[in-house]
């Protein structure tokens, strides 16, 4: 923005334009404000985002057909391998914790900032400095990866591709995941405002709670694996190889322990949103508070016992392939638990289909796919069948796209106004949502049925009877394309252009709807003081009052 | 009680279709849950909420019968998968062998091939191993698959139930050709497989080289036309001038027989430049074989 013009109104006080302090470009990457850094986060995962689309897009083209299409085998292992890292290092595993929790995290609980705001500017700084030293993996050495993002052993010890710094690059982004989960651990802990016991906590904060602590607790593991990675690439320690005493199991087993929790990192801060979306939009109490929160804990907790379900046919011994069977089903429970308490606080409620929540109810249907073709995996006969085949790429498309991408689109919408202080318009985010919704189904349906039909996965190239799935599969990613276009644009001029917020355009009953849009640098005039729970629609009488702004 | 199952895909199927069926059962129930409300209660019909706080019993209810489906669910999984980890006493075992990026098969009286010839309703064991990285062998029509680990051996067992031939495929990532790593297993009537299997025993007719280098899964990455591949191509490589690296230093030398000989024994000892360095020591390759294939690249101008 020019600097000569005086910032509109709304802005003027905001932390967009603090006014003091530092200006330009450094007042943004140097910044300890936790909104400031949410941006800074918001930006760069987006950016990564619209080059692991591109990636996506373009496998898809390559599938069209059997044989060549555009590019050569090679190619095309270095990008599943690149879509993987980056769909998953550097954009789900921090997507909503980075841009959310840090924005609404502290608003929420009535904070000023999270506990260690500098700590908070190092973490965004891991972030960039492992996106760099990943693309840098692109150029140099033996050239892009081709492992897969789970550099398995002892292909990835092998290849002369550049597996070292890409392994590097992992490395540096867990210590940016680390530092965030310890961050927000304690500001939960220690900042929130007076009256917040923990049954008041919103569920969106309960949600992060529980994800900080797998973050804290199992990324050092992969940090751990992926060192020895390193130094068997280096040093040829032979950890991993059978020919110098070594075994390949091993590295699958401590790749998993932490990445099997990872999936919970991903997923369980979407679900945190789904839980705030649903009480304001049906204009009352969430059904099921404690059930939904303690949902939580237990999945961040069983989630540590099932990385074995990656291993079904790994080779390891038959005892653990049922025991890990009989817990992966268990952990399906309080997922199950979560999806009946939200479709129950429809019930009797006051809806407005705003796009929000449109979203969560795209959400859910798509989570639902994902959780349920989830319990196909986990009995162990189907799971031989369909393991490594292209039914796995769709299951986890539909968890972590339809679950966690969706689930960060819906933030996006809810919080829109209150971090950028503009509204957007309905009809183009209506029309956005089918077209995402038909293209994603297009484009990861067919995946399903060809995994049952015995097309494996990471294949280049395939055998005519696949053909048709492969290209309703490749036409569904066009239009899916299309739909992400019509959203960004809408939301990119919206940003810029929108009318101005209200505080609480939504009427939500959580403390960031009871400061200004967009907040000002220190977040609240006063601190807010806490009376009851959150999601007491009741008890504020506003049941029945008409929402400002609309 | 898991005696011989009369048609393990046919189970697998049945513990799949019965998941897709509950599945497909809360999918609808909730989403139909969501519209109906969604609409009955929008707020222009119902411009107040009731407030309603939770319901012991539903909670109860709700985690109480998924947890009996997942249980059923969990237990015919297991089944399945106890079926097909209990080899049937007399099953007939086969060797399996991956490498990036073949598979060979060898038989108890010692025959080799690249196929998986298999007698009709008789069980066959595969007793699976590799050279190099992780493969998993895959066969979609008999709804099995096994990792193929190097250092270790894993198994499998079916029992075909008709003739014909199915794919093979390699269902764990293992590199560029990955994709390409397939071959068939072919079932045969009892009598036409003790005809094919005697015939190939030790005093079975020579292979030819190409076929030879094919089993040994040197023409994924060597090409004998010219054209360019993982590994250089062997037209016309005997006699030039090979720029190599050797213990990390960079030399020449003339591809002789001595060259080729150490080339292929000992594909570690010097690498030729420019190249990936993956080309795996070929696994029981006899002495008159070698030689035979060194004579072949020889004569291939
Ligand atoms: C996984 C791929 C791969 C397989 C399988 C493979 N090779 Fe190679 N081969 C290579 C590569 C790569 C090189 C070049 C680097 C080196 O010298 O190791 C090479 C080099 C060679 C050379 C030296 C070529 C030259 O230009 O000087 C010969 C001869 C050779 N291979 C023969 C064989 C034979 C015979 C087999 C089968 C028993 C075989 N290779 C299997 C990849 C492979
Ligand atoms: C336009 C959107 C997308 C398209 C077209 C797309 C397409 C694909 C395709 C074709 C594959 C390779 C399958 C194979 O060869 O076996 C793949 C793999 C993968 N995708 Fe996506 N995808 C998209 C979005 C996403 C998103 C949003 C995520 C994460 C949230 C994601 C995570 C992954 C992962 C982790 C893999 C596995 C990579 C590997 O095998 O190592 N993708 N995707
Ligand atoms: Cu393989």
């Amino acid at each position: 923005m020019a600097r000569t013009a005086a910032p509109p109104a709304p802005l003027a006080c905001s932390y967009l334009h603090p006014g003091g302090g530092r200006g330009g470009l450094l007042g943004w990457v140097l910044t300890t404000d936790h909104k400031r850094i949410a941006l800074l986060y918001l930006y760069s995962i987006l950016g990564f985002v619209a080059v692991g689309v591109a990636l996506g897009l373009l496998m898809r083209l390559e599938l069209i057909a059997p044989g060549r299409t555009i590019v050569g085998a090679s190619t095309y292992n270095a990008l599943f391998t690149l879509h993987g890292v980056i769909m998953i290092f550097l954009f789900i595993i921090p997507g909503i914790p980075a841009i959310f929790g840090n924005f609404i995290l502290p608003l929420q609980i009535g904070a000023r900032d999270v506990a260690f705001p500098r700590l908070n500017l190092l973490s965004w700084h891991c972030y960039i400095a492992g996106a760099i030293l990943a693309v840098t993996a692109l150029f140099t050495g033996g050239g892009p990866p081709d492992t897969g993002w789970t550099f398995y052993a002892p292909y990835s010890i092998r290849t002369t591709t550049n597996v070292t710094l890409a392994v590097f690059a992992a490395f540096v982004l867990g210590f940016s995941s680390i530092l965030t989960g310890l961050n927000f651990i304690v500001t939960i802990h220690r900042l929130r405002a007076r009256g917040m016991g923990w049954f008041r906590l919103p569920l969106f904060v309960w949600s992060l709670y529980s994800t900080a602590w797998i973050q804290l607790l199992a990324t050092p593991i992969l940090a751990i694996t992926l060192l020895l990675v390193m130094m068997e690439r280096l040093f040829g320690l032979g950890l991993f190889d059978p020919a110098r005493g070594g075994d390949p199991l091993l590295y699958q087993h401590l790749f998993w322990i932490y990445s099997h929790p990872a999936v919970y990192i991903m997923i369980l801060p979407a679900m945190g949103v789904v839980s705030e979306i649903l009480p304001t939009f049906a204009r009352r109490t969430i059904f099921g508070y404690k059930a939904i929160a303690f949902s939580s804990m237990a999945i961040a907790l069983f989630g540590y016992l099932v990385w074995g379900h990656h291993m079904f046919t790994s080779g390891m011994s038959d005892t653990s392939r049922w025991i890990f069977s009989l817990l992966t089903f268990l952990v399906a429970i309080p997922s199950a638990v979560k999806v009946f308490n939200w479709t129950a606080t429809l019930y009797k409620g006051s809806i407005d289909a705003s796009p929000p929540l449109l979203f969560v109810f795209a959400f859910v249907f798509l989570f639902m796919i994902g959780g349920l073709t989830g319990l196909m995996q986990g009995a162990l006969s189907v799971n031989v069948h369909v393991h490594d085949t292209a039914f796995v790429v769709g299951h986890f498309h539909y968890v972590m796209f339809g679950g966690a991408g969706f689930g960060l689109m819906a933030a996006l919408l809810y919080w829109f106004p209150k971090i950028f202080g503009r509204l957007y318009p309905r009809r183009p985010v209506y029309i956005a949502l089918g077209v995402l919704f038909a293209g994603f189904n297009l484009l990861y349906f067919p995946m399903l049925v060809l995994g049952w039909m015995g097309q494996p996965r990471r294949y280049y190239d395939y055998l005519p009877q696949f053909q048709t799935g492969h290209l309703i599969s490749t036409i569904g990613s066009w239009v899916l394309l299309v739909g992400l276009l019509i959203l960004t644009v809408t939301l990119m001029r919206a940003a810029r252009r929108g009318p101005w917020a209200p505080p609480d355009p939504w009427g939500g009953t959580t403390l960031e709807w009871r400061t200004a849009s967009p907040p000002p640098v220190e977040n609240f005039a006063v601190e807010p003081a806490v009376t009851g729970r959150p999601y007491d629609y009741g008890a504020l009488g506003r049941g029945a009052a008409a929402p400002e702004g609309r | 009680m898991y005696g011989p199952v009369t048609s393990y895909p046919a189970s697998v199927d049945a513990t799949f279709y019965f998941i897709v069926a509950v599945s497909l059962f809360f999918l609808l129930l909730v989403t139909t849950l969501m519209i109906v409300f969604a609409v009955r209660y929008r707020r222009s019909r119902r411009p107040r909420a009731e407030q309603i706080e939770g319901h012991t019993l539903l909670e109860i209810a709700w985690t109480i019968i998924p947890l009996l489906l997942v249980l059923a669910m969990f237990h015919f999984g297991f089944e399945g998968f106890r079926a097909l980890r209990s080899v049937p006493e007399g099953a007939m075992t086969v060797k399996v062998t991956g490498r990036m990026w073949d598979w060979s098969f060898r038989y108890e009286n010692g025959r080799e091939a690249a196929k998986l010839y298999v007698p009709v309703d008789r069980a066959i064991k595969l007793s699976m191993t590799s050279v190099d990285v992780l493969h998993s062998f895959y066969i979609p029509a008999f709804r099995v698959k096994e990792d193929v680990v190097p250092g270790r051996e894993t198994y499998l067992w079916f029992r075909p139930q008709t003739t014909g031939p199915a794919d093979i495929y390699c269902a764990e990532y293992c590199g560029q050709r990955h994709a390409y790593m397939m071959s068939e297993v072919v079932v045969l009537e009892a009598e036409e497989f003790e005809a094919w299997l005697a015939a190939g025993g030790e005093e079975g007719e020579k292979e030819g080289v190409p076929a030879l280098l094919a089993r040994h899964a040197c023409l994924d990455c060597h090409s004998l036309d010219g054209s360019p591949g993982v590994g250089p191509t062997l037209r016309g490589l005997y006699g030039r001038q090979r720029a190599l690296i050797v213990a990390g230093r960079e030399e020449t030398r003339v591809a002789d027989e001595a060259y080729l000989r150490r080339a292929i024994l000992e594909p570690d000892a010097e690498y030729v430049r420019d190249h990936e360095r993956n080309m795996p020591a070929p696994v029981g390759l006899s002495e008159e074989d070698l030689e035979r294939i060194i004579a072949y690249i020889r004569a291939l101008e």
